[in-house]
């Protein structure tokens, strides 16, 4: 199975990147462009069958390492 | 008597030798030992320091996978048996990443790597690595770094501010802080800060580039001064 994890600051952690790719969005003529915020996404192969097991590991995979709680927010998909 | 001093070497560091001879000078020209990431014990040390650079790359988040390594979970047994700790820049990130220090080291709020000399506030002499200065004493430091912006949630920030354990503060020459001179954005202008025991200290400027008058400025010697005196007696 793969596990995707997606990374993103919490809300109410500035984001300059987010906010430097909105500037620049807004610079290349693309118009309407409300607030951005940029992530991470992280993929994972596992050799786990079992979806909710696969999920429960790539959970704690994303606490202890792939995110930092204390600033980020963490979404796990299991394809 | 001289102190012990080991200094903690992970793939990507880069001002080990700055901090040695900071370290050096200071300890009557005893030389700080190195430890290597994948050491999983310590020697006897009375301090131990994680310098900076950008260990593994910064990859995922800076210190991240340094936090990770072997050496680590010595580092962390040795910081609650009571020993003392100095974290500088990437050290300091490492020390957040580990859970040693509340908070994280976010992007600069301008984008901006910064390169230059900048001015702190001493805000507490209260411990080994800032003994050596007055309270409210602005020195001035050198900022090498992409990653500075501290962050933590008001109630942590609050407890920090409570303690007292916000040692260094960004500021102006004449000490005071001002919006225009946070550089990277670090809530309530934090530089550095202390563990609840006072022993573990991270900070982003580089005081070890501030001990030879030649490269521009000794404001740094007194933290390492201070320190060997507290750790020799």
């Amino acid at each position: 199975m793969k596990a995707i994890v997606t990374v993103m600051l919490k809300t109410g952690v500035l984001d300059p990147q987010g906010k430097a790719i909105g500037h620049a969005l807004g610079t290349l003529g693309f118009s309407g462009i409300g607030e951005v915020r940029a992530g991470k996404v992280i993929e994972i192969e596992l050799a786990e069958t079992d979806a909710a097991k696969a999920q429960a590991a790539a959970e704690e995979m994303s606490r202890k390492l792939l995110a930092n709680t204390v600033i980020e927010s963490f979404k796990v998909e299991i394809a | 008597m001289a102190f012990r001093a080991g200094i903690v070497l992970f793939p990507g560091t880069n001002r080990e030798r700055d901090i040695a001879i900071a370290l050096a000078a200071a300890n009557g020209g005893r030389e700080p030992v190195i430890i290597w990431h994948k050491d999983t014990t310590l020697p006897p040390l009375d301090l131990v320091v994680l310098p900076g650079g950008f260990s593994h790359g910064d990859y995922l988040r800076c210190g991240a996978m340094a936090a990770q390594s072997p050496v680590m979970r010595a580092v962390r047994d040795f910081a609650s048996a009571g020993g003392h700790v100095l974290g500088v820049c990437n050290g300091f990130q490492i020390l957040t990443e580990a859970g040693l220090l509340p908070g994280a080291l976010l992007r600069n709020a301008g984008l901006r790597f910064l390169a230059q000399d900048h001015h702190i506030r001493v805000e507490s002499t209260d411990t080994i690595y800032s003994r050596g200065y007055v309270q409210g004493q602005s020195i001035r430091v050198i900022l090498a770094h992409g990653d500075g912006n501290y962050a933590a949630d008001e109630e942590t920030l609050d407890r920090l501010e409570g303690e007292g354990r916000v040692v260094f503060r960004y500021s102006r020459r004449d000490g005071t802080v001002a919006p225009d001179a946070n550089p990277n954005g670090s809530a309530r202008a934090i530089a550095g800060i202390c563990s609840e025991n006072r022993r573990v200290l991270g900070l982003m400027p580089h005081p070890e580039d501030a001990v030879e008058a030649l490269i521009g400025g000794e404001d740094g010697k007194p933290m390492f001064a201070g320190l060997a005196e507290a750790l020799a007696a």
